[in-house]
């Protein structure tokens, strides 16, 4: 069975805090549903699956279905990151498909910029004694930037990658974040200016994170006969898959490649699809270098040459051949509760309907790509790609 | 940034030990550095585990290792607020790679391929945990 063409995205909703002080997480998650439902046209009695991941608070789906007062035939909790969200609408179009659910709902809330944390997995699960890997990982003081500053240094020795080159994307985002009134950092940069820009964790810059804010998004993916019920234009899902990839027993250990290698090839054969078919990617950029990896696995260029393919504005809309994260994504929008999964879908949906800021909006955009990692490409992490095309 | 190479002060928690891996960090006590080795498919693996990540067999037994290896990758980290420290990957030359942190050195002469060699530094009342230095 394939899901290709049995679901659709009727409903999307970006939550426009990035600092709410004010607001409890799960007044965060109910807030985001109800702006999708709005969007959509649907009631919340409509909605008959949730899914969530681990920043929902609570015992799985269960507390936010309770709060939000919602009757279901269909929960998922699966947990893999930042990319859960997009692995959520994967697995809504399966439950849709097999008629588990008509209308699903995903959510994701936190508040990381209010609540100030540090280090590794916040807006996740935590460790503890009986997590296996945690005695020999957790001592070493690993962070999101220095295990993904690890897989840079490796891709740099191995294809001669330079910092020059992974500038450009974080130069690429700035262009895109200008013309949004909602970005952290809307100011266009240059690769000296990141360059400039103090080191974080070797080789990585400041300027090569991705920003900390706070709040949330939603999306209501649906059966075919409700999004023609509504008056919205049609998204269809035409292809999604997820991989896991870790150090695996340390035998043959790559971090220069994600599991993209294994999401994007069996997403791609879904949706009937080839890269050069799509039209507008929005990429995982919680660090330059996740893009640079991830273009490379989704089969956008060879592995080893990604630094040329995003060099000289490549990923500019209306300047390069590959427009990306338009909103100015994780590395100058926002990045909520530090988990990109979300908007990522977000504004490849906007792209479909031809509702991202005319500014950045990709002429005839009939079919997009969405792209994420979750957890840290240095250690392990979840990868889930989702193709969809306008109907 | 005089200092930016300096040695980190940066402590190191406590791991946490568990019924599994309690063997390998007795002996790390003692100084001695074990890794995994399955005996149905002899292929040493890191993390340890009771199950080999490879055939599944459960026929795994410790073994005494030198603490020899290579760095694989690494990344030393400014944004902290003990000083830099250096965390990568070494690959040992029984052939699994681990993560750890590089110590004893100057931390801006790191390079890939350089041959360290395991040492073991005090914990924040746990055992010792292995770090690796520059031979």
């Amino acid at each position: 069975m394939s899901i290709k063409g049995k679901a659709y995205i009727a409903g999307a909703f970006e939550h426009p805090t990035r600092l709410a002080t004010d607001k409890s997480t799960p007044q965060l998650h109910a807030e985001c549903a109800k702006g999708a439902l709005e969007d959509a046209g649907l009631t919340k009695d409509d909605i008959d699956g949730y899914f969530c991941a681990g920043d929902a608070p609570g015992f799985g789906a269960l507390s936010m279905a309770d709060y939000m007062g919602l009757k279901l035939r269909h929960i998922d909790s699966t947990e893999t990151g930042g990319s859960s969200y997009i692995v959520h609408v994967g697995h809504a179009a399966e439950a849709i498909a097999a008629g588990k659910c008509s209308v699903a709902l995903v959510t994701l809330a936190g508040r990381p910029r209010s609540q100030q944390g540090g280090g590794m997995g916040r807006g996740g699960p935590g460790g503890g004694g009986e997590v296996p890997e945690a005695g020999f990982e957790n001592i070493y003081g690993g962070s999101t930037h220095n295990t993904y500053g690890m897989c840079a240094m490796r891709h740099m020795y191995e294809f001669g990658t330079t910092s020059e080159q992974l500038a450009w994307i974080k130069v690429a985002a700035s262009h895109h974040a200008q013309w949004n009134p909602h970005a952290m950092l809307p100011e266009v940069v240059t690769v000296e200016d990141v360059l400039a820009s103090p080191l974080i964790a070797d080789p990585l810059h400041r300027l090569d994170c991705c920003v900390i804010s706070d709040g949330g998004g939603a999306l209501l993916v649906v059966a075919p006969e409700v999004a023609r019920s509504l008056k919205r234009p049609l998204v269809r899902i035409m292809g999604a898959a997820e991989a896991p990839k870790g150090p695996a027993g340390g035998l043959n250990l790559d971090l220069t490649y994600s599991g993209a290698v294994w999401s994007g090839p069996r997403a791609f054969a879904e949706a009937g699809v080839t890269p050069s078919d799509i039209k507008y990617a929005s990429i995982y950029d919680s660090f330059t270098i996740t893009v640079l990896m991830q273009l490379e696995d989704l089969g956008f260029c060879k592995k080893g040459e990604g630094g040329m393919f995003v060099s000289d504005g490549n990923l500019i809309s209306g300047v390069g051949k590959l427009p990306f994260n338009t909103d100015g994504g994780g590395l100058c929008n926002n990045h909520p509760t530090n988990r990109g999964g979300i908007t990522k879908v977000i504004e490849a949906v906007r792209q479909l309907r031809g509702e991202a800021h005319p500014k950045v909006q990709v002429p005839n955009c009939d079919v997009t790509l969405a792209h994420g990692t979750g957890g840290s490409l240095g250690v392990r992490h979840g990868a889930a790609t989702l193709i969809m095309e306008r109907a | 940034m005089a200092d930016q190479h300096a040695a980190s002060t940066r402590k190191i928690p406590a791991p946490s030990v568990n019924v599994e891996s309690k063997p390998f960090w007795d002996a790390a006590t003692e100084g001695r550095f074990l890794i995994k080795r399955c005996t149905a498919c002899g292929k040493a693996h890191w993390y340890p585990r009771s199950i080999c990540p490879y055939c599944f067999s459960d026929k795994t037994v410790w073994e005494s290792s030198p603490g020899e290896g290579v760095i694989y990758t690494y990344s030393v980290m400014y944004r902290s607020p003990t000083g830099p420290y250096a965390i990568g990957y070494v690959t040992l030359d029984e052939g699994p790679a681990m993560l750890t942190n590089f110590v004893d050195c100057d931390l801006g002469a790191l390079a890939i391929g350089q041959k360290v060699k395991v040492r073991f530094q005090p914990t924040e009342g746990g055992p010792p945990v292995p770090v690796f230095a520059p031979v």
